[in-house]
Order: structure tokens, then sequence, then C-alpha cells
């Protein structure tokens, strides 16, 4: 579904991505976790080309990222909920999930009606289709957010660290909703520091220092015994 | 304080006050068009058109209305040899020289707008464009609602300039009548008057756009 070669991204002089290889295959949940300012995020955002890589290949279903059109057709079927949820302030919840789909998949404002109220529905927030984002809670600004992302009917979602602008008592009804969209079986990439999430979701764990992957493993694996010694260092500290 | 002249010369104007809208508003108007057109070609992709844009606002703000104003009226003709109309010329010097600063005040608005909303419309499959036509415009408009208000202020009071191209709008009246009566005293704070209500009118009105958009 996803296959990253050779990625690498600079600001500057600054290396914050070093060679990164990795592979999503469909229906999988990766879960990338590391120390702030080891580029997870970064990597996560080149993914969907939010930022350019400086080098490498980043293939979506079998679509090399190059050209600014099929970085548009690719976007369309990749999701990506924000850290600071990103919804639009002018619109209403409804609203900020039909436009996509009425813009860009030129679907029927019906239709489009329709589909974002079960999602809504979905997210348990079908009863806030009129209120304004900035009258929902966090957590709640965070689930419309995610609703948002699926009314494109995406084949894959990217999560940047998705609660953590959130306070304590709002993380688990975000991270409910992301459990259940893996069990439906939605291709997932989640920066995150749940690792409650990471164990219990995860299909696999990648571990991302320095701009580099050091460890991948599958959770139980991951947690057990990592081989890694930063891993090692790193996990000691969180867990 | 001669009243009589004052109560006489009301008419003639009020008939400049209503030139003086006319010239604003169409400057105003043709301001805004460029002003948004210039203004998001200040933050677009497309080098070449963020320079020219960034060009265009340098040297229109970096003269002043009234050398414009000349250039228009007076300079272009030579260049064309084919006579300006007065109405025109002041209406083109007037609303170039307003689509400078919106374009400004609009590039302001857009750059206050958080990065993460460009990031969400993209990452929805949004072109850039649809993008800023659907999500990041209307906020920024709404936030130059104010300095859109001060900017048109600007305009009103700016259009007595045209008075210099034998532009009858209410600057202009005032001089004719004065000339003819020698009632400096009394016209000029007439025509002071009739500006002030103009202005003021128009600074209730962007106040009250202020509060409809706030609580929207």
């Amino acid at each position: 579904m996803i296959k990253i070669r050779g990625l690498k991204k600079s600001f500057g002089n600054l290396d914050v991505l070093k060679g990164i290889d990795l592979d999503v295959a469909e229906k999988e949940v990766v879960v990338i976790i590391g120390p702030s300012g080891s580029g997870k995020s970064t990597l996560l955002r080149c993914i969907n080309y939010l930022e350019e890589p400086t080098a490498g290949i980043v293939e979506i279903d079998g679509i090399e990222l190059t050209s600014e059109a099929n970085i548009n057709a690719v976007r369309r079927e990749v999701g990506m909920v924000f850290q600071r949820f990103n919804l639009f302030p002018h619109m209403t919840v409804l609203e900020n999930l039909k436009l996509a789909p009425m813009k860009v998949r030129s679907i029927a404002n019906d239709e489009a009606e329709t589909m974002a109220l079960e999602l809504l529905e979905k997210v348990g927030l079908a009863s806030k289709a009129n209120s304004y984002p900035e009258q929902l809670s966090g957590g709640q600004q965070q689930r419309v957010a995610i609703a948002r992302a699926l009314a494109m009917k995406p084949k894959a979602l990217l999560f940047d660290e998705p609660t953590s602008a959130l306070d304590p008592e709002m993380i688990n009804e975000v991270l409910d909703v992301m459990k259940e969209l893996a069990h439906e079986g939605m291709t997932m990439v989640v920066v995150t520091h749940e690792m409650g999430f990471a164990r219990e979701v995860g299909n696999r764990v990648v571990f991302v220092d320095g701009g580099m992957i050091l460890e991948e493993a599958p959770p139980k694996e991951f947690f057990a015994n990592p081989n890694n010694e930063r891993t090692r260092r790193f996990l000691s500290k969180i867990l | 304080m001669n009243f009589e002249i004052i109560v006489q010369s009301i008419p003639l104007l009020l008939a400049g006050a209503g030139i003086t809208i006319e010239i604003s508003a169409l400057s105003v108007g043709l301001g805004l068009l460029i002003g948004i057109v210039v203004g998001v070609c200040r933050v677009c992709l497309n080098k070449p058109l963020r320079y020219f844009a960034a060009f265009y606002v340098e040297i229109i703000r970096g003269t002043p209305l009234l050398v414009q104003i000349f250039v228009v009226y007076f300079a272009l003709p030579m260049l064309t040899g084919s006579r300006v109309d007065p109405f025109i010329a002041a209406i083109a010097a007037c609303s170039i020289n307003s689509g400078a600063y919106v374009a400004e005040i609009f590039r302001g608005g857009i750059q206050s707008i958080d990065m993460g909303q460009m990031e969400a419309g993209r990452s929805l499959g949004l072109t850039w464009s649809q993008t800023m036509r659907f999500i990041i415009l209307p906020q920024a408009f709404k936030r130059s609602i104010p300095p859109l208000g001060n900017e048109f202020i600007a305009m009103l009071k700016d259009s007595s300039l045209v008075s210099v191209i034998g532009f009858e709008e209410l600057t202009r009246r005032g001089q004719l009548i004065i000339a003819r009566t020698y009632a400096s005293l009394e016209i000029w704070t007439a025509v002071a008057f009739i500006y002030l209500v103009m202005t003021f009118t128009i600074s209730r009105f962007v106040a009250y756009l202020e509060r409809r958009y706030r609580n929207d």
C-alpha cells in the first residue's frame, strides 16, 4: 500500500530524515514512536507530500509521487489527522465533512450529507452536526477531524500525534475511534506517544531516532525485548 | 460666518458629494477586485506572479496618488496620443492605487491564517486554489474587515485629489464656489462637515460588519 525507499529530508543544513525505508501493507496498523525531534512527524508528512522529500521515493498504491497532479490524486486516497485537529472554523461540523467529497469527488450535496451524518454517527457526534468547531471539546474536534478524513473514503489514514493536544480525560474517546477503524481493516500509520495503543492495536511498531529507523517489530516483541540499545533507553524512560 | 451662503451652496456641494461617492465607490469596488487578485498572487506558488504582484505594490505604494493621477491624465496621453476622459482617469488612478493597499491587507489576512488550514485542505485532496477559495479566503476576509474599513475611508478622502484634473467632486465644487463668493470660512467648513458625515457613515457600517461577522 505504502512504499518508502531511501527517503531523506533536510531543512537547510539540518538533516531530519537520513534515509528511510518503510513498507505498509494493506490493512496494517504501523505505529511510529520515537523521541521529539527524531523526525517521526516529518516522515509522516512526507508520505502525502505535505513536506517534499529532499531525496527518495514515496509510492502509494503503486503510484509514485512526482508531479502536482498525482500528488493531488494520492492525497485524495490518503487521509490525515493532525495534532491540532485543523478543522475549518468558519464551517459547521457537517460542512467540514461535506466540503472535500463535494469539491474533489464531485458528490452531490444530498449524498454527501447522508454520508457525513453516517460518519458523525460512527464517531458518536451526530448531535453536533450543526455546531461550529469552537463549540466542541478537543476530543470531539479530533473525532470530527477523523470523520472528515473518512468522508473522502481514503485507502489509508495518517495520524500525526492525534492525542498529544488533548486533555487526558479526552484521549480515550479518540483512541477508541481509532481502534474501531483498525478493527474494520483501515490501513493506518500512527505517530503517537500512546504506548497502550501501540501495544494493543499496532501490527508493527517502528522506532525512529536521529532521522533513521532503528528498530521495527511486532509490538509484543518490540516491548518485551528490544534489540537496539537506544530503543531500550527510550522505552525505559517512558514505560 | 455667513450662513446664507452655506444654505445657498448646499445643493451644489451635495451634488459634488454625490460625485465623490461615485468615484470612491467605483474605485473601492475595482480596488477590491484588484486587491484580491494581487493579494492572492503575493502568496501564490508561482514565482513570476509573486514578483509581479510585489512589484505592483511597491510602485503604487511608493509614489503619491497625486502623481499617479497626473501620470494617468497628463503623461499617458503623451505616449498614446489620445486624451483620457477625466472620469476614467480619476477612477483608473484611484482604483489602481487602492488595489495595492487592499492587496497588502488581504496578504496580511491570508498569512494570519494558521498554516494547518492549508495543510488540512491539501491533505483532503483539495487543490491549492480550492483551499484558498473555500477555506483560507473566507477566514482571511473576515479578519480584513477592520483594515479594509480604514482603506475605504482613506479612499473617500483621497478622492479629493482628483479635483486637480478639473473633476468636479466635492472639493472642486467648494473651490469653485469660493472663487465666486470669497466665502472661504463658510464653504471649507461645510465641505469638511460633508466629508465627515460620509466617513462617519462608513465607519459605523464597518463596525456593524465587524459585529455581524464576529458572531457568525
